[in-house]
This record gives C-alpha cells, structure tokens and sequence, in this order.
C-alpha cells in the first residue's frame, strides 16, 4: 500500500516535526538566554584572546 | 614525524602498514577488473612507501615525556602543507576545466582528459583536498588552544591525517580512470567509501576524547561547529553510500536506493555536504581565528550559539531545494523552499556577528591582510546564504537552474566564503605552528588578497551574467509561440563569459600560487623569535605544578 506510506510520511513530516523543530527552537532561545549564562559566555567569549599561546 | 611517536607506536605504525599493503596486494592480485586492480597496486605502493618513512625512523631515540606536557603541532603542520598542495592542484585542474568550457579542444584526444572525468576530479581537489586539509589543520589546532589540552592520541591524529589523503588519492585517481559512482560529491565507489568510513570514526572519536580532556569547563563554539562537521558528515556519508558491490573483488558497486527516493537521499546528502563540510567546519575556523587576529571577543557570544542551532536543525531539511520541478512530491519541495528561506536567518546571525566583531578594528582590517581575507570571507557567506535563499524558492529556481547562475552561487561561497576563511586561517596558523613572527611576506600575502579578490569577482559576475541571460534565452517566445533561440544560439553567448571566468580563475589560482610560496619560505626561513618561556603549553602543566 505505497499510498498510505506516502500518507504516514506526511502526517510525520508535517505534525511531529513542526512540534519538534518548535521545541527545539524554544530550547535553544531558553539556553541561550538563561540568566545564569551570561558569565559563562563571557568567560568563553574572552577565553580565546588570552594571548593565544599563554595557556 | 616519526621521531614524535614512541617504538611500541612505530611497531604499530608499521604493522597497520603491513596489513594496508597486504590489502592492496590482494586487491591487484585477486581483482576482477583492471581499475580494481590498478588502485590495489596504489595502495599497496603508498604503505610501502610509508613503511620506508617509518623504518628510517624506527632507531630515532624515544621522544622525551615532556612532549605530552605539551601541545602537539606536527599533524597539523603537515596538513598545512597538504593544504596548500590541494590547493594548487585543484584551483589548476579547475582553470583547466573553466578553459575547456570556453575551447572544448583544449584537451588531449583521450577519454581521462574529458570534460567528465576532469571536472570531478577539480570539485572533490578542492572541497576534500584543500578544504578537508584545512578542516583537519585548524580543527587539530582549535580544539587543543580551547581545550588546554593536547590531543588525545599519539598515533590517530596521523591515521585521521594520511588515512584521509589516501581517501583524496583514491578518489582522485579514479575518475580519470572512469571509477565514478555518478554521485555529485560521493563519486568514489564502495571499497573507497569504507575506508572514509574508519578514517572519519577515528576523526570522531579523537575529536570526542580531546573534548572529554578539557581544562575549560565550557566547550567554546568554535568546536561545537567542528564537531557538527564531524558528526554529519559521518551520517551523511554512511547513509548516501549504501551501495552492494558486484563483487569483493569489483570495483563497481550498486546503490540501495532508486527512482526518486535515490535523488532525494543524494540531494540530502549534497545540500548537507555544502552545509556541514562547506559551512560548519568553516564557521567553527571563522569563530576562532576571527576574533583571536582580531583581538576582540566575538560580538556576541548568545548569537552563535543560536545561530549553531539554528543552521544544525534546519539545513537537514532544505535538500529538496535542489529537487524542484521533478518527480518528487510537491510539498516536499516546498518543505525545501520553506527551510531555505528561515536559513536566512541563522546565516546572517553569523554573518552579522562577525563583521560586528570587527566594528571598532577597523584599523586592523586595513592593516592585515589576514584579517581582510576572513572580513571578505564573512561577507561573501552573508552573500551566497542571502543568494541561495533567493535560488530556492520555486520561481526563482526555474529561472536558475540548469544555469551558470548556479556556478555562480557555488564559487561565491567556494572561493569567497570557503577559501578566503581558509587562507585567512593559515596565514593566522603557519608562523604560530613554526614558531615564527609573521609570515615570511606581508607583501606577498597583500598580493594574494588583491588577486584573489579580483579573481573572485571576475568568476562570480561573469558567471551572473552569463547564468541569467542563459537562462532567459532558454525561455523567450517569439510571437508564433516556439523557442526564440536555439540551444548553440545561448552556448555562443555564453562564450565571452567563460573566456572571462578562466582569466578569474587564473588570477585566483596565481595568488593561491604566491600563498603557497610564502608558507613555504615561512617553514623554510630561520626562527625569527624564540618561544616565550611558559608560552604555548596546554593548562595540564599548570595544574601539576
Ligand atoms: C581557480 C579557481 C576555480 C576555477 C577556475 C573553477 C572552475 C570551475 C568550473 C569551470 C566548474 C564547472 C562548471 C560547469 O560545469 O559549468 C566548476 C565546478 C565546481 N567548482 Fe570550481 N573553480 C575554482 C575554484 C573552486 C573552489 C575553491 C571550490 C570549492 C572550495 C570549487 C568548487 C566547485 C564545485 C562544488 C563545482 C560544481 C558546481 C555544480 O555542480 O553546481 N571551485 N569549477
Ligand atoms: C542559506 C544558505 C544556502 C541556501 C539556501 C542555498 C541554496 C542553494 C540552491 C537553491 C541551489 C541551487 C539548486 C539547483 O537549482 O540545482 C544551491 C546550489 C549550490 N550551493 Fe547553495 N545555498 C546556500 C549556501 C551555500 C553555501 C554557503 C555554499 C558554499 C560553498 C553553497 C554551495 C552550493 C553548491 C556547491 C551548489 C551546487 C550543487 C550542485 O548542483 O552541484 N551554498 N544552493
């Protein structure tokens, strides 16, 4: 029944993977955004510039 | 190189060897075909030539234990110079190309030197030589300066490094012969895809174990979108090349897939090659040499990690851009189109972030060189994303497709986005591997950004042009409703434009040329500074003291 797997690849595609790319996104923005997270991104942020041989 | 690995890795180096040869021994002797038999011969003769590498080194005195205090450089330094010979080779067999599409007799009467056989051999030169080289070069290094730590591994950094250039080797060599699976980007046939396939597991689980050493609690982006290179390539590569050969002992294989359901898995795995192997790896080299040359923390640290998820998540969605008007179902074009263009997104994210690094060094942009070749390379993603969002929407790409206007797209990523981020990032590495100050000309790495600039223009206006007046030939009526044109009438038109190309991409290579040269007097040139004391060292040694 070729029809109902074309079908069934439709419901996945267009159901859970919209509710999973949506969650995702809001997963990300929260980790992101987190207000913890922000020291810790300095941090790596300036972490390459310490002089890039002086461990 | 040999001196750096302990006896017990060398008697290793040289059983692996052993075993290599005896492979291709068995191939060449026990082959079903002439081409099988000719790469068994290839590969039997590249262990034994390795084997005299590694025996003339087998009585070199044990390296010193301090070694493992340190970082280790040397694969890395000889992925460099990979680097810059995959270069030379695949921008000329590129020329060659481009001026056998302005004089098609401008090729030797043999079937090797045809147009089919040499093109594959100038795209896979130049996207896994020089720009694989130049993944695995920068990837080595970042992953060790973020990590403050040395490589997890003495000997596998050198199975990744030359067990990836064999792959190159392999590939290469073969499509003069005629050995081509007829997948753009996964060419090479079944015997060869498995050997990629240990090689990059290996790459993996170094890559992986290094990370695991860390003496940084966070794991700074740079390697998160090398890892995402890593990891999906692997997949992609694994899961487009399912294939049952003829034979053990054939080099003809046949793919799993068929129909349409074959197009969409290539296309998957080509629109994916050009997002994880033509992007991530860059973007990750982007995100560290950037901001280190210029000597300011990224703009805004949040932004990449967006950006990361971003670009990861949806590129595996777009493929089907390269699909419409077939026989694959409509919606799912539109899924592609739809992707392509929430892409747009995550790509000026990084874009953005990196011209805004640069906001406030400006001074230093106009003074280096090398961070002029990385400003460029950011503005040309900026340009081929925004363009390759335009391309995918289903209008647009009946007017581009089949086109030169493709071309166009291609080479403004690949040489103003790809090469121009690589050749920023070696001229940043080469003096800081070898222990130099500078490289060994500033006025020739001037010279290579100038040339290299206008090369890229040349080819991508040129290609514009031509791939939009192609493509509105192809569709003019005239008032009796036929085609106004006939196809040589839009071949003739476009030979200005291909004539203009190949000087492009002549310049181009010229300039790769000068690069090549001054790495190598770079290497050759006697040290300029000593190290400072306690300088370039992973943290581990801090921590035992
Ligand atoms: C000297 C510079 C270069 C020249 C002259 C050149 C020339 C060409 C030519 C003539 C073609 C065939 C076009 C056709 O079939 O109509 C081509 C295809 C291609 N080149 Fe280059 N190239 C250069 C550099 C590069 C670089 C640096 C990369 C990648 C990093 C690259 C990637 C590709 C790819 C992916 C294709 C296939 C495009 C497609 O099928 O749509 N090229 N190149
Ligand atoms: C948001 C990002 C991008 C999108 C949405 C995009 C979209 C597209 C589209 C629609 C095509 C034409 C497909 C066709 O008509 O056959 C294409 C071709 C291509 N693009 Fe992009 N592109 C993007 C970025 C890039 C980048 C950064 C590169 C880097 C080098 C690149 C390399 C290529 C290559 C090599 C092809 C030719 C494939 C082939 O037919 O052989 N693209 N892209």
């Amino acid at each position: 029944m070729p029809e109902t797997g074309h079908a069934l690849t439709l419901l996945f595609a267009k159901g859970f993977g919209l509710f999973y790319l949506l969650a995702l996104s809001v997963g990300t923005l929260i980790y992101a955004f987190w207000p913890g997270s922000g020291k810790r991104f300095d941090h790596a942020a300036k972490s390459v510039l310490r002089g890039e041989d002086q461990p | 190189m040999v001196a750096k690995l302990t006896r017990a890795e060398r008697q290793f180096a040289l059983i692996l060897l052993g075993l290599m040869a005896l492979c291709g021994l068995v191939m060449a002797a026990g082959a079903n075909d002439d081409l099988f038999a000719l790469h068994g011969g290839l590969i039997l003769a590249v262990a034994v030539g390795l084997s005299f590498l590694v025996i003339s080194g087998l009585d070199a005195p044990e390296p010193p234990p301090e070694r493992l205090a340190e970082y280790y450089d040397a694969p890395s330094r000889v992925a460099i110079v990979l680097t810059m010979g995959w270069a030379l080779f695949g921008l000329a067999v590129g020329d060659w190309v481009a001026w056998m599409l302005a004089y098609p007799h401008l090729t030797v009467d043999a079937a090797w030197a045809s147009f089919g056989r040499i093109r594959p051999m100038h795209t896979t030169g130049v996207i896994f030589g020089f720009g694989g080289n130049a993944l695995i070069a920068t990837s080595f290094h970042v992953v060790q300066r973020t990590c403050r730590t040395r490589l997890a591994g003495q000997f596998s950094p050198w199975f990744v490094l030359l067990g990836y250039n064999l792959f190159c080797l392999l590939a290469v060599s073969g499509y003069p012969l005629g050995i081509t699976q007829s997948k753009e980007y996964a060419e090479p046939e079944w015997y060869v895809d498995l050997w990629l396939c240990v090689v990059w597991v290996t790459y993996l689980v170094l890559y992986l174990r290094t990370l695991a050493q860390r003496r940084e609690p966070h794991i700074y982006v740079a390697n998160w979108y090398y890892l995402a290179f890593i990891v999906v390539v692997a997949m992609l590569h694994i899961v487009n090349n399912i294939a049952m050969p003829v034979a053990w002992n054939h080099s003809r294989a046949y793919s799993a897939f068929a129909g349409v359901q074959d197009a969409m898995t290539q296309w998957w795995y080509g629109h994916n090659a050009v997002a994880f192997f033509l992007t991530a790896g860059f973007l990750g080299m982007m995100y560290y040499y950037l901001p280190v040359r210029a000597q300011r923390p990224i703009f805004s640290y949040r932004m990449s990690i967006i950006s990361f998820w971003g670009i990861t998540f949806m590129y595996m969605w777009a493929g089907s851009h390269h699909l419409h008007y077939t026989a694959l179902p409509h919606w799912v074009q539109t899924l592609g189109m739809t992707f392509s263009l929430v892409l747009l997104v995550p790509s000026w994210g990084s874009a953005a972030n990196a011209l805004l690094t640069l906001n406030g060094a400006w001074h230093r942009v106009r003074d280096d060189a090398t961070l002029r070749f990385m400003m460029v390379a950011a503005i040309f993603y900026g340009l081929t994303t925004f363009e390759g969002s335009f391309m995918a929407i289903r209008a647009v790409n009946s007017l581009s497709h089949y086109t030169d206007w493709t071309i166009g797209h291609v080479h403004a990523g690949a040489l103003g986005w790809v090469a121009f981020i690589s050749f920023g990032a070696l001229y940043s590495l080469t003096p800081a591997l070898w222990g130099r100050q500078r490289m060994h000309s500033a006025w020739a790495v001037e010279a290579h950004f100038w040339l290299a600039l206008a090369g890229t223009l040349i080819y991508v206006f040129s290609m514009w042009n031509s791939g939009v007046i192609q493509g509105l030939m192809w569709r003019t009526y005239d008032s009796g409703g036929t085609l106004a044109y006939s196809f040589i009438d839009t071949v003739v038109a476009m030979h200005p434009y291909y004539i203009a190309r190949a000087v492009g991409g002549a310049l181009f290579l010229a300039g790769a040329g000068i690069g090549a040269w001054n790495v190598w007097m770079t290497i050759r040139s006697p040290d300029t500074v000593s190290q400072p004391a306690g300088g370039d060292r992973p943290l581990t040694i801090l921590a035992g003291e």
